[in-house]
């Protein structure tokens, strides 16, 4: 009697709790974003050297598949590419032409022109990307061309 | 007539405890003494809730979750919809005096240890309730989806990822995926609309029935006055008091849309430099501007930024079991440590969101708010003294 009053209660008991797991797991897995596998961008063609944006205000972020990279124009031939997000708090950040420092607005803070972290809270520097200039042909201006170092 | 509004009473009566309800409301009464106009905070925070939900169910009807659409709706609802630019600035401008008033509530409960037995659950429930406050503002902030909301929230939610452990499914959780884009919209959208909602009906209504049931709490020092003077019926008394408070709130809320329509900003632009004054809602500024304080750099693989993080979380948990901490109140009548504690967690806050926005509006704020419940406080000690 004791045995088969136990056996009904364990039935009864597990099923309940597979009818709870089966449930909530679904529900569960549900609000966990699914991994959505990206394509793998390696470069990306900048425009011309003589971009207005880059001549007047000395950066622009450019989109690196889903990052934002920015380039810097340090010089008529010294361009320099960064991820463009903070290493922080995932602000994106900005170069400052008067004090030749990369900086992130939302809480103060300072990279260099190298992209090492000068002040503030950063805990790592900006990950850095290669520039080229490629000629397209005589009088053309030169295409920046950036890529994953 | 008289006969059909009757019957219809006599009706109802059979079905529902009518008649115990209006017995319960009739004996309800509340204790007059020196800080009776404490009680009226929690009431006031009530009517901003009730303007929000009025106001968000209308914005609703305009409103578009998505990153294409989201800014253009609420643009739509501000420069073409009849009294849209209204609805939307009513609506924002509530949601921050309910927060500025819950934080009211919850310091006068505080400072006068309402929480004692057996009222535990009534100040946890209101935890909870500012809890979700907070979080209505922080997802609600988003749905513009404009440039200051874009990269507050890529910051909170950043911010939740730098917890140990958990931090990393947290983050994704909260943005719906690694980034925030318009998946992080539609999730806002729904705990805005949806989730907090629900939560929040759950708690406010334990909250106010636990309120109805106990009745005010007397602060320890206000007993003698209390027991001297009458109490005040809470209907219609208490009830004509709080209406007032409430029409006076009516027409501030109107006279701030009016005159200082909420912006809308920049359209979000996730391949944009984040501009200096990026900011949260004023209510998370004194954490913000703590952030900007810690240097970059980790401790056995916990970044530095998780230390605040943590200490804020403990504040939070230290402040719902406060009833059970401050076991000194029910023998004694006093808890100087707790308002000390409530003091330096007040200047605290007060402190850093002054020196977040670099101006002294914010103490100045409180110091206000202080005269005005001390000025409250004199004209009710005098209506009590005339009604003896």
């Amino acid at each position: 009697m004791a045995t088969s009053r136990r056996l009904v209660n364990w039935m009864l008991g597990t099923s309940v709790g597979a009818l709870l797991v089966s449930t909530f797991y679904p529900v569960a897995r549900f609000i966990s974003p699914p991994d959505i596998p990206e394509a793998s961008t390696n470069q990306v063609e900048a425009g011309p050297t003589n971009d207005p944006e880059l001549l007047e205000r000395g950066f622009k972020i450019i989109r690196f598949g889903n990052e934002p990279v920015i380039l810097v124009r340090v010089s008529d031939s010294d361009f320099r590419a960064f991820a463009g997000t903070c290493t922080h708090l995932d602000c994106i950040v900005e170069f400052q032409k008067d004090e030749e420092r990369l900086w992130c607005n939302c809480h103060n803070g300072e990279y260099s022109l190298q992209g090492e972290v000068v002040a503030g809270p950063p805990p790592h520097a900006l990950e850095p990307f290669k520039v080229d200039l490629v000629s397209k042909g005589s009088g053309q201006p030169q295409t920046i061309v950036v890529s994953r170092v | 007539m008289k006969a059909a509004v009757n019957s219809i009473r006599d009706w109802l009566n059979e079905r529902l405890p009518m008649q115990e309800a209006a017995d319960f409301a009739s004996h309800k009464t509340v204790p007059v003494h020196r800080l009776t106009v404490v009680y009226y905070f929690g009431g006031m925070t009530l009517f901003f809730f009730i303007v929000q939900v009025i106001t968000g169910i209308l914005l609703m009807l305009y409103y578009r979750p998505s990153a294409e659409a989201a800014f253009e709706s609420v643009e739509f609802i501000m420069t073409a919809v009849p009294f849209g630019w209204l609805i939307r600035s009513v609506h924002s401008w509530s949601a921050n005096l309910m927060v500025f008033f819950a934080f009211v509530h919850l310091a006068t409960v505080y400072f006068t240890k309402a929480y004692r037995s057996p009222r535990e659950i009534t100040w946890i429930s209101g935890c909870f309730l500012l809890f979700l406050a907070l979080g209505f503002g922080f997802s609600g902030y988003l749905l513009p989806w404009n440039q200051l909301a874009f990269f507050a929230t890529r910051v909170g939610t950043d911010i939740a990822g730098a917890v140990p452990f958990v931090g990393e499914w947290a983050l994704r959780f909260l943005r719906g995926g690694d980034r925030v884009t318009g998946g992080t919209l539609s999730r806002f959208y729904g705990w805005h609309v949806a989730i907090l909602p629900l939560m929040t009906t759950a708690f406010l209504g334990l909250h106010l029935l636990l309120v109805q049931l106990q009745g005010m709490s007397v602060p320890p020092g206000e007993e003698e006055t209390a027991k001297q003077r009458r109490p005040m019926k809470f209907f219609p008394n208490f009830m004509l008091r709080d209406l007032w408070g409430w029409i006076l709130a009516l027409g501030v809320l109107a006279a701030m849309a009016a005159l200082f329509p909420w912006e809308l900003g920049e359209k979000a632009d996730p391949f944009a430099p984040a501009f200096a004054d990026i900011r949260p809602e004023w209510y998370f500024m004194f954490m913000f501007e703590t952030l900007k304080l810690v240097p970059g750099g980790e401790i056995a693989g916990i970044e530095y930024e998780a230390i605040p993080i943590l200490l804020f979380s403990l504040g939070g948990l230290l402040l719902l079991l406060v009833p059970f901490l401050d076991r000194g109140v029910e023998r004694t009548g006093r808890s100087p440590i707790f308002d000390i504690i409530g003091v330096v967690a007040l200047i605290y806050i007060v402190g850093m969101t002054s020196w977040g926005y670099r101006s002294l509006a914010p103490v100045y704020i409180v110091l206000a708010t202080g005269a005005l419940m001390a000025i409250l406080s004199v004209g009710t000690r005098r209506w009590a003294r005339v009604n003896k």
